[in-house]
């Protein structure tokens, strides 16, 4: 059965146009469907299990969807809300739609979709071989899983498929692949299942396949066949080229994409213009395997201090790579002598920005900065011993010479205390995935009512 | 000689999760596609970010006119060796890769 999902943009947090949603809600879409997430921004959303866009955003921009989901009378799909999907963001999500729910006056179901893991299950598919490492992993033992602060599995459209299957009018799934909040319905309707994934691998980005990437809304039909996208802003377009192009974004293989119970393959994908702004797309295939969830783990990498100062006087700006290895030396030098640590106990770090603090070992051009930002970092075991650090080096990195015999320099700092406690960094921790014999053994689905209020 | 940035509509690089990154080469047109897929050795790109060839993966997509690379990222994303949270720099190091005529 064709099935029509809309999507209204590539994150909630972002934006999209209100007027291009208004557009797709009047094409009457049988699910309307968002990403809340990404790994893009780096391990802390997941190390904290907290989200990176604002709450206010996120209120405003849902508060949005609910009323579109109202309008067109279908589900509201969200998935890895709250940016990393854990069950703590997505108790989040769940607060701020039933207090919009209230405050809409909507009568509602919603289903949590839980999707952390504890470190339990994946000791016991460790030691039943069950748990294989993708390239590259990092190394893991039994040991490593207690250390992680968070861990989530990505499901795919079969744990989508028993959200809805409650009859929820709002699913808030925690963390899934970007894919398969949108493939769920079509699959579940019997649509073409290369063209299912395909499309919604298409459309998971919104309008990033069209022409106006910021306009955000797409609108995708599924047959049994293939699929069309089409963007909802006016002036904006899908384009063979356009919506092709988007395989490449964010993959390292343009053609294959893994999921759970199995992969696409779009290699003999074919994309047609149906005139100046719509795509059919046929061609793609899918592969069934057996059933594999992907995992994500965070854990805390150290406690982190970081000071800035700036050189701008052009002896130390020419010569900033001597005068930095010889602090670096004193500073170890000195943190050993004054605090006991050894040089293992802690990194300290230092970037020369304007020389090549962005590419590090991998730069090979050289400019004639008139500045350079001297960013250290300092990694230690507690955030009380990385301020200490911190303290410790601040009159040097302001007033350390380059050679014995000169005055003290001083360089600037661009504010006081020029070092600043970071908290806890976080390191991603797993890059595996686990076999399952039921898609839902390692999720769990919560149901409940909201009366209007 | 010219550089590669020079030659194309853009070089985009991005993370591909938090252990791998890809950089696209758009290169606009099947002719300037084909001079550039013949003129990019792997090799020197290999060097260019510190991998072993053998770790590279190169994909040349007539149908797009594009060249795509894709390696392990060289730190892991976000750890404390990264400099990059989102991988878009290193597509600077190819752009600006010197190419023969």
């Amino acid at each position: 059965m064709p099935t029509r999902v809309l999507v209204p943009s590539g994150v909630l947090g972002l934006g999209f146009d209100p007027v291009a949603l208004a557009r797709g809600v009047a094409f009457r879409p049988d699910i309307i469907a968002i990403d809340g997430g990404s790994t893009d921004s780096g391990p802390f959303s997941l190390g904290t299990g907290t989200s990176k866009y604002a709450r206010a955003v996120t209120r405003s921009e849902w508060r949005q969807l609910m009323r579109a989901r109202a309008e067109a009378g279908v589900p509201l799909v969200i998935g890895t809300a709250g940016t990393c999907g854990t069950d703590s963001t997505v108790d989040w999500m769940h607060e701020i739609t039933v207090e919009l729910a209230a405050e809409l006056g909507q009568r509602l179901r919603i289903a949590r979709l839980y999707s952390s893991q504890p470190p339990s299950r994946l000791a016991g598919a460790l030691s039943a071989g069950r748990l294989h490492p993708l390239t590259p992993a990092p190394a893991l033992t039994e040991a490593d899983l207690p250390q992680m602060t968070h861990i989530v599995a990505l499901a795919g459209a079969e744990q989508i498929q028993a959200a809805l299957a409650t009859g929820a009018d709002i699913v808030i799934a925690g963390r899934t692949t970007d894919t398969g909040i949108i493939a769920a319905l079509p699959l579940q309707r019997g649509d073409h299942p290369g063209a299912a994934w395909h499309g919604a691998k298409i459309a998971e980005c919104g309008a990033l396949c069209s022409t106006n990437p910021t306009s955000g809304v797409i609108l995708v039909d599924f047959d049994d066949t293939g699929f069309e996208v089409e963007p909802m802003a006016e002036g904006a377009a899908c384009t063979p080229h356009s919506v092709s192009a988007h395989m490449l974004y964010e993959n390292a293989d343009p053609f294959i994409l893994h999921e759970p119970g199995g992969y696409l393959d779009v290699t003999g994908a074919s994309y047609q213009a149906l005139g100046p702004r719509r795509v059919r797309v046929t061609g793609s295939v899918w592969h069934p395997a057996p059933y594999q969830v992907k995992l994500e783990g965070a854990r805390v990498a150290g406690f982190q201090t970081s000071i800035l100062a700036i050189l701008r006087d052009p002896r130390y700006v020419t010569h900033a790579e001597d005068w930095i290895a010889r602090l670096q030396a004193f500073l170890a030098e000195t943190i050993a002598h004054r605090m006991g640590l050894s040089a293992g106990s802690y990194a300290l770090d230092f970037r020369l920005i304007g020389l090549d603090a962005c590419l590090g070992p991998l730069e090979n051009r050289r400019g004639s900065p008139v500045e350079l930002g001297v960013l250290g970092l300092i990694t230690a075991e507690s955030a009380e011993v990385a301020a200490e650090i911190g303290k410790l080096i601040n009159p040097f990195v302001l007033h350390y010479p380059l050679a014995a015999d000169e005055e003290l320099p001083t360089f600037a700092f661009p504010y006081s205390p020029a070092q600043s406690d970071r908290g806890a960094a976080y390191e991603f921790a797993l890059n595996h995935v686990m076999d399952m014999d039921d898609p839902m053994e390692a999720f769990r689905l919560e149901v409940s009512d909201v009366a209007a209020g | 000689m010219s550089r590669l940035g020079d030659l194309v509509v853009k070089v985009r690089s991005k993370n591909a999760g938090p252990f791998w990154v890809t950089v696209d080469i758009f290169c606009g047109d099947p002719v300037r596609f084909a001079e550039v897929a013949a003129g990019i050795d792997t090799a020197r790109v290999a060097a260019l970010y510190r991998q072993a060839e053998a770790a590279l993966r190169r994909f040349d997509i007539p149908a797009l006119s594009v060249v795509k690379f894709s390696f392990p990222r060289p730190v892991v994303q976000g750890s404390r060796e990264d400099r990059d949270m989102h991988g878009a720099a290193w597509a600077v190091l190819l752009a600006e890769m010197e190419m023969g005529r």
